[in-house]
């Protein structure tokens, strides 16, 4: 039994804006149970008194002065986007979005 | 058409409690994790590089000036400044953000458990902050094709991203429960504080016209005695007057629900600026799965309590300290100051003061008259089309003699309706005191033939009858005569 249902694949992939036939729900649920079995086994190290870690590298403080520098030239900004108007990236209209 | 109750008859009937989201813009030189510049109104897509774009490779590094302005900020609301606090991914997917996320903090904001106090009618609550955290700016989004440059009917929208990661203050209460009636007028004061404080620390201008400073409203009802209801979020709230609209609507809206038998659902609502309503917007269950994570790019911080005892010692004087010394120097009553606060007159009393008038005469224009023509145009005192040092201007013609109070009325209509500095609108209007003592003698010689019963009474030393004759002259002049002169040529004439 998973642990992970295809519907949560479902809405997992859905958040993530990825396409999923009905045969991919149950190969990911199998597959990302494999992954959730393997990571229980990290939740069975007692980490009390441990502080979270979200840096391999032990840094503290990394701060940047509030100095301008140059920014990039447009056209090269918009020559990255799909499609461009008046100077702007031009979108899909948003759709179920604020009134 | 949406039902709303009487706003009096659904206060006796339920509780409202409020909560309230602030966000405000720094004015930093830099954005938050890039050195691309934030000046404002500058071309389209004009100020971005690798790091606000999210180009692949590029390695967000934290703004120093941005983290010291939250530190203060924090330390302004009474908060604790976290010893150890980082920031994390907030996923969702909308053009406005480049990166497919937000960077901003979770469970671990830069501060926490803090509070301000207002007064509202005489009464001091006290608004606890849950927490003050730090976090970036989207870009802007123009839609096109609709018929109001609104989504609503848009074919397609256009993205600037000079706005994108520029720093991004967000200040949440926690719940204020009993506000009662007066939950409108807590949370206009609220933001208002919010507002001075902020603008007191130098570290935002707090324009809520231009969306420097932005408000969420949260608001739900209860009966006495019951379980808090389940609340809604309104959107979109961009003046002070409009939070006080915001509150009372949805406390009159969702009244006439619960009246109805029918419940309120938990979701956003966007403020409508020309009517006062709030309107349905996306539905909460989607969009509040923002699979928040630690930040890998960006290193933990450890604000060391050096650093913020410095700080701390370095804030200025605050609105309310600030707020006791200007009563004091204008030698106004708690009630009087009151005023000028609900008013939102600090400011413009005080410049107006610096431009050279007594505060006496600068209180009695804000007060006064301007403040019954914001209200008349519904407008925010600081919003009329007339600036201090223009009033300073006009309170000085009037300590010349060269207008009373009348005339100076009529030189605000010609102010607000964009004819100039005073000065100017009064020789363009002709409105200058008539000072020619000839002048105003023939005038008082004609009132006096006019009405002989009267002049033999004040030739009787009856001087109240006086103003039966000033009225006359005054009349005669248009008013643009000085009534103390006239009253004195009158006694003159007749003793």
């Amino acid at each position: 039994m998973s642990t992970i249902s295809r519907e949560e694949v479902a809405h997992l992939a859905r958040l993530a804006r990825l396409e999923v036939t009905d045969d991919e729900l149950d190969a990911f649920a199998g597959q990302l149970d494999v992954i959730l079995e393997s990571m229980k086994t990290l939740a069975e190290v007692n980490t009390d008194g441990v502080q979270p870690t979200s840096h391999a590298v032990p840094l503290v403080n990394v701060f940047r002065e509030d100095q301008p520098q140059p920014s990039l030239p447009r056209e090269d900004v918009l020559a990255g986007g799909p499609d461009t108007a008046e100077d702007r990236f031009r979108v899909p209209r948003i759709l179920d979005e604020e009134a | 058409m949406t039902k709303l109750n009487d706003y009096d008859k659904a206060v006796e009937t339920y509780e409202p409690v409020l909560g309230l989201e602030t966000h405000i813009e720094l004015d930093t030189h830099t954005k938050m994790f890039c050195g691309c510049s934030t000046v404002f109104g500058a071309e389209p897509n004009t100020q971005t590089c690798p790091v606000c774009l999210a180009l692949p490779g590029a390695l967000p590094v934290a703004n120093k000036a941005a983290i010291e302005a939250t530190i203060k900020i924090g330390l302004a609301l009474n908060c604790h400044i976290a010893e150890w606090t980082r920031f994390a991914r907030k996923n969702y997917f909308y053009p406005d953000m480049p990166k497919n996320f937000q960077t901003s903090q979770y469970e671990e904001p830069l501060c926490e458990n803090g509070y301000v106090d207002v007064v509202v009618d005489g009464k001091e609550y006290r608004i606890e902050i849950e927490r003050v955290h730090l976090e970036e700016d989207t870009g802007k989004t123009l839609h096109v094709g609709g018929a109001t440059g609104r989504i609503h009917g848009a074919t397609e929208s256009l993205v600037d991203y000079n706005r994108a990661g520029i720093p991004l203050v967000e200040i949440v209460t926690r719940p204020v429960p009993g506000t009662g009636a007066l939950a409108p007028e807590v949370a206009r004061a609220y933001t208002a504080e919010l507002r001075d404080i902020v603008r007191s620390l130098g570290v935002s201008d707090v324009r809520m016209e231009q969306g420097s400073l932005r408000c969420d409203v949260n608001l739900s009802l209860n009966l006495p005695g019951e379980e808090w209801g389940t609340r809604t979020e309104t959107k979109n709230v961009n003046s002070l007057r409009s939070v006080e609209r915001a509150v009372r609507y949805e406390v009159r809206r969702q009244s006439a629900l619960l009246d109805a038998g029918e419940r309120i659902f938990q979701e956003t609502r966007h403020f409508q600026e020309t009517t006062g309503e709030t309107r349905a917007g996306r539905s909460k269950e989607e969009a509040t799965d923002y699979r928040y994570f630690p930040e890998p790019d960006l290193a933990v911080m450890e604000p060391s309590r050096e650093w913020v005892e410095e700080l701390r010692a370095g804030l200025p004087e605050l609105p309310r300290k600030r707020r006791e010394r200007l009563q004091a120097e204008w030698a106004l009553g708690d009630k009087e100051m009151q005023s000028v606060v609900n008013a939102d007159a600090v400011e413009l009393i005080q410049a107006t003061v610096d431009a050279g008038t007594s505060p006496s005469g600068a209180v009695k224009w804000w007060l006064g008259e301007l403040s019954r023509r914001a209200n008349e145009s519904g407008e925010e005192l600081a919003a009329l089309a007339i600036t201090p040092k223009q009033v300073a201007e006009l309170q000085g013609m009037v300590d010349d003699g060269r207008l009373n109070d009348k005339l100076a009325r009529q030189v605000i209509d010609g102010v607000l309706a964009g004819e100039g500095d005073p000065a100017d609108v009064a020789a363009k209007r002709g409105l200058e005191v008539v000072s020619d003592t000839g002048a105003l003698e023939a005038a008082v010689d004609e009132a006096i033939a006019a009405n002989p019963a009267v002049a033999d009474k004040i030739r009787g030393g009856t001087h109240a009858a006086a103003g039966v004759l000033i009225g006359a002259v005054m009349k005669a002049t248009k008013g643009q005569a000085d009534a103390g002169t006239v009253r004195q040529i009158i006694l003159d004439k007749l003793s």
